[in-house]
């Protein structure tokens, strides 16, 4: 257990010092500034005013940037250690390799989040000292709704970097997956739903098993708890899981995926060839 | 103490290794050499339980991969190219004295000996030391424990003369109770330091042989080369041996370690023609100069 926190530490560090890291908390640190410098928490948009206004359009963008942000830069990493000779000495310290790879996966998941998260409370921060009215319980699900997307694509992203053998094969991979969730959007269901095609309980299924479309979903509900922008589709959705049901499965499925993901890729890892 | 029985290797259907079997006692060095492709690395990282193969590896009957902890922390390890990590020394010296069960004091010792002081670099991320100090510090944290298994490639190419002299002073004091395998494209760079040569060449060991290890692996050996006339080339070599010019350039005196004689031997024959005599005599008690 011991060996395992020493590796994530040991990520944390090298994360720290990395590009990607700076380009990634200046991305998202940038948002909220960028949201605030704007006057976003000023405007009103369907009733939304305030911080709820300002932490609505994060999570969308968050939402559309963190899934491939976390991707790229796991895949990138990881697979770039391997090719650049880190693996090769790294490991040959006597490290067990469960403790090497969960302790890599927890080391990074930190560095991923935290920006995410530092961000957020930023901005919590800033409205409280400007008297600005939280919306507590929108802040709380958000960041958790984040903690379940960051856990979710950094499983993937571990998944992919254990199956590459090469960084520019595993970008590609990385991205092609990114792509294909992307085409399984509402938008894109929806347009297949029309054109009658497929079924719509395949329709409803492929986009409760898409982890974007279901932090998509998630995300609109705590605006829109009826779900009315989805159409017939929230029907389905709020019938067989509730409001409060569907907020549990869009954190509790992502997770499972995630660790699905990184299971799967800690069982290549330890087969295979390491460095 | 090491055993390779049959081992063999595919990469993509071609094999790398070729049904490689070999027994290594306690106290053995090894010289592995060979050209390039010839698997020597892939021996290696089938020894450090980095690659899965055919056939048995296995050190003290325990394979590698399996009981990586208690293998691995018999092992040093010092790559040919040091790894490119950002983390500072500190962090670093810190992780390998915490996972090999050894105190960071060890590893700063070994440093220092080898003109590294790990203190003041503590902070510097490793990857931005320069070529020589990463190999001081990649050394010092092999010797900075109790490894029974020394496995190094190419470890003193980037040291300057008195680091590789103390280097090899580093390796006589091991080598009653430790098995050193010294990976190498030439014979040359590692031959006095080794008792046993092994040589691959297309994935299969086509040399085992024994070598004569009069010499220790400390000794020190006082030169003296007259030259028939000052020449700019090799004024320059041999001041980067740390030699000093007497008479006007034409004499030139230092010291090299026992094992660098077959480099330094090498180095000077470029220029034979200039050479009118040379002095090689071994001395004992002397530290390099």
């Amino acid at each position: 257990m011991q060996t395992l926190w020493l590796t994530a530490k040991l990520d944390i560090v090298e994360s720290l010092r990395a590009r990607w890291f700076l380009i990634y908390s200046l991305v998202f640190g940038g948002i909220v500034a960028l949201l605030f410098a704007f006057g976003l928490t000023e405007s009103r948009v369907l009733g939304f005013i305030g911080l709820s206004r300002l932490l609505v359009t994060y999570i969308q963008l968050a939402m559309a940037i963190l899934p491939i942000f976390v991707l790229i830069t796991t895949v990138r990493s990881v697979a770039g250690d391997r090719e650049a000779g880190v693996f090769e000495y790294l490991l040959s310290l006597p490290v067990g390799l469960a403790a090497w790879f969960w302790g890599k996966f927890l080391g990074r998941y930190v560095t991923i989040f935290l920006p995410v998260f530092v961000a957020m409370l930023g901005a919590v921060l800033w409205a409280l000292l400007k008297g600005i009215e939280v919306p507590w319980g929108m802040f709380v699900y958000y960041t958790a709704l984040l903690a379940a997307m960051g856990w979710c694509f950094l499983g993937i992203g571990m998944f992919i970097s254990t199956l590459a053998r090469s960084t520019d094969v595993a970008q590609g991979t990385a991205f092609m997956v990114w792509l294909f969730m992307l085409v399984f959007l509402d938008l894109i269901l929806l347009g297949v739903l029309i054109q009658g095609q497929v079924s719509p309980e395949t329709v409803i299924g492929i986009a409760l098993a898409n982890p974007l479309q279901v932090f998509r979903t998630a995300a609109l509900a705590l605006f829109d708890p009826q779900l009315i922008v989805l159409g017939p589709s929230a029907y389905v959705i709020l019938d067989t899981f509730g409001v409060t049901g569907y907020k549990v499965y869009a954190l509790a499925y992502p997770v499972l995926l995630g660790s699905g993901a990184a299971f799967a890729g800690f069982l290549t890892f330890r087969k295979t060839d390491l460095p | 103490m090491i055993r390779f029985d049959n081992v063999t290797k595919t990469f993509k259907k071609a094999p790398v290794l070729a049904g490689v079997s070999l027994d290594i006692q306690l106290g053995e060095r090894i010289a592995l050499i060979g050209s390039n492709g010839a698997g020597k690395t892939t021996l290696i990282r089938c020894l450090l339980g980095e690659y899965t193969y055919g056939g048995e590896v296995a050190i003290d009957g325990k394979a590698p991969r399996a009981h990586r902890a208690d293998v691995l922390g018999k092992v040093g390890f010092v790559p040919q190219l040091p790894p490119p990590l950002k983390m500072p020394v500190g962090q670093l010296v810190g992780f390998a004295a915490a996972v090999c069960k050894s105190d960071p004091q060890r590893i700063h010792a070994i440093a220092q000996r080898l003109g590294l002081d790990v203190e003041s670099i503590a902070a510097r991320p490793f990857n931005r030391l320069s070529g020589g100090m990463k190999q001081k510090l990649l050394i010092a944290i092999a010797l900075g424990r109790d490894a029974q298994v020394l496995v190094m490639d190419e470890p003193a190419a980037n040291l300057d003369p008195e680091a590789r002299h103390i280097f090899f002073q580093l390796l006589a004091e091991r080598q009653e109770n430790c098995t050193m395998i010294i990976s190498s494209h030439r014979l040359d760079e590692v031959a006095a330091l080794v008792n046993r040569v092994i040589e691959m060449d297309m994935g299969k060991v086509v040399l085992d042989d024994r070598v004569a290890d009069d010499s220790g692996m400390d000794a020190l050996l006082d030169c003296h080369v007259d030259l028939r006339r000052a020449d700019p080339a090799i004024a320059k070599a041999l001041e980067g041996w740390g030699f000093v010019p007497r008479n006007e350039g034409l004499s030139w005196h230092g010291q090299v370690a026992g094992p660098d004689r077959l480099r330094f031997l090498g180095m000077v024959s470029r220029y034979v023609g200039l050479l009118t005599r040379i002095d090689m005599k071994e001395v004992t008690g002397v530290t390099l100069q």
